[in-house]
């Protein structure tokens, strides 16, 4: 069975290539009953979230206009 | 430089108070472009440079941009490319430091049992709701705080992928490295960014 640490990895490459069918399912399966990876898996999907924010110019909007 | 865009009486009747206004916009903008430059280029002087740079840019080519909305991100475009021509440069003369160092397996033992599971210390908890977390100044002072932090290595890959957007093939190319490596040092530096924010934004809340 797949181990929180190998998991972390296909939550991270996930966001860099699409994942096998393989790769999808047990991540899936794991996630399922991880809370923690769980957490791991929303935490670096905002990451990826917070990065694209920063170049759209929508980071500290409120900034702007003070 | 400014002075290219000086009109001489009577040329800009037109274009001078939209340009008024993009000046204000840009200076509005200037904090949020420097700490852009600052995560890639990791030095001060060097960021201010590329910014002041990128600014004198979009007043040059003002009229090439159209339309209101996305200026900002058109000048973030514009950053950005000379960030990157930057790095090439940085490359080229040899300053990097090789990335191999990068991939030992040290972030991942301070984390992880040896049977793979998570430490009971660094299990991840909570950090509510996405939009609560990015509408909290707090957060992003923490963020650039953990960026900071990183080793330059694992940073630079990281802020090519998540705050340039680049794919980790196009990383690969500027950098010299396989794909496989890129994805390694990815998830180091994710590992690492939301230990640090857990760490540094959780204890804030706290105090």
């Amino acid at each position: 069975m797949m181990m929180c640490r190998r998991a972390t990895e296909l939550m991270s490459q996930r966001l860099d290539r699409p994942l096998t069918w393989q790769e999808r399912l047990s991540l899936r399966f794991h996630l399922s009953m991880c809370g923690a990876c769980r957490q791991c898996n929303r935490q670096f999907g905002l990451l990826h979230e917070a990065g694209k924010r920063f170049m759209s110019g929508s980071r500290h909007e409120d900034d702007d206009s003070r | 430089m400014l002075s290219l865009t000086a009109p001489s009486a009577g040329t800009y009747d037109v274009t001078e108070e939209p340009l008024d206004d993009r000046m204000q916009r840009l200076a509005a903008v200037r904090p949020r472009l420097l700490s852009f430059a600052r995560l890639h280029l990791r030095d001060n002087a060097l960021a201010e440079d590329a910014v002041q740079d990128a600014l004198e840019a979009a007043i040059a080519k003002n009229d090439s941009f159209e339309g209101r909305s996305g200026y900002e991100t058109w000048v973030f475009g514009i950053l950005k490319y000379k960030i990157l021509d930057l790095l090439r440069a940085q490359k080229r003369q040899g300053q990097w430091q090789p990335l191999e160092d990068e991939t030992d397996d040290e972030t991942l033992d301070r984390l992880f049992q040896q049977s793979g599971r998570w430490r009971e210390e660094a299990r991840p908890v909570s950090w509510g709701e996405p939009e609560a977390v990015f509408e909290n100044e707090h957060f992003w002072r923490v963020f650039d705080a953990c960026m900071i932090a990183l080793p330059d290595t694992i940073a630079r890959v990281f802020s090519l992928r998540e705050l340039m957007g680049l794919s980790t093939a196009e990383i690969c190319r500027e950098l010299d490295i396989k794909e496989n490596n890129c994805w390694v040092i990815l998830h180091r530096a994710r590992l690492r960014l939301r230990a640090c924010l857990e760490r540094g934004w959780l204890e804030e809340e706290a105090s």
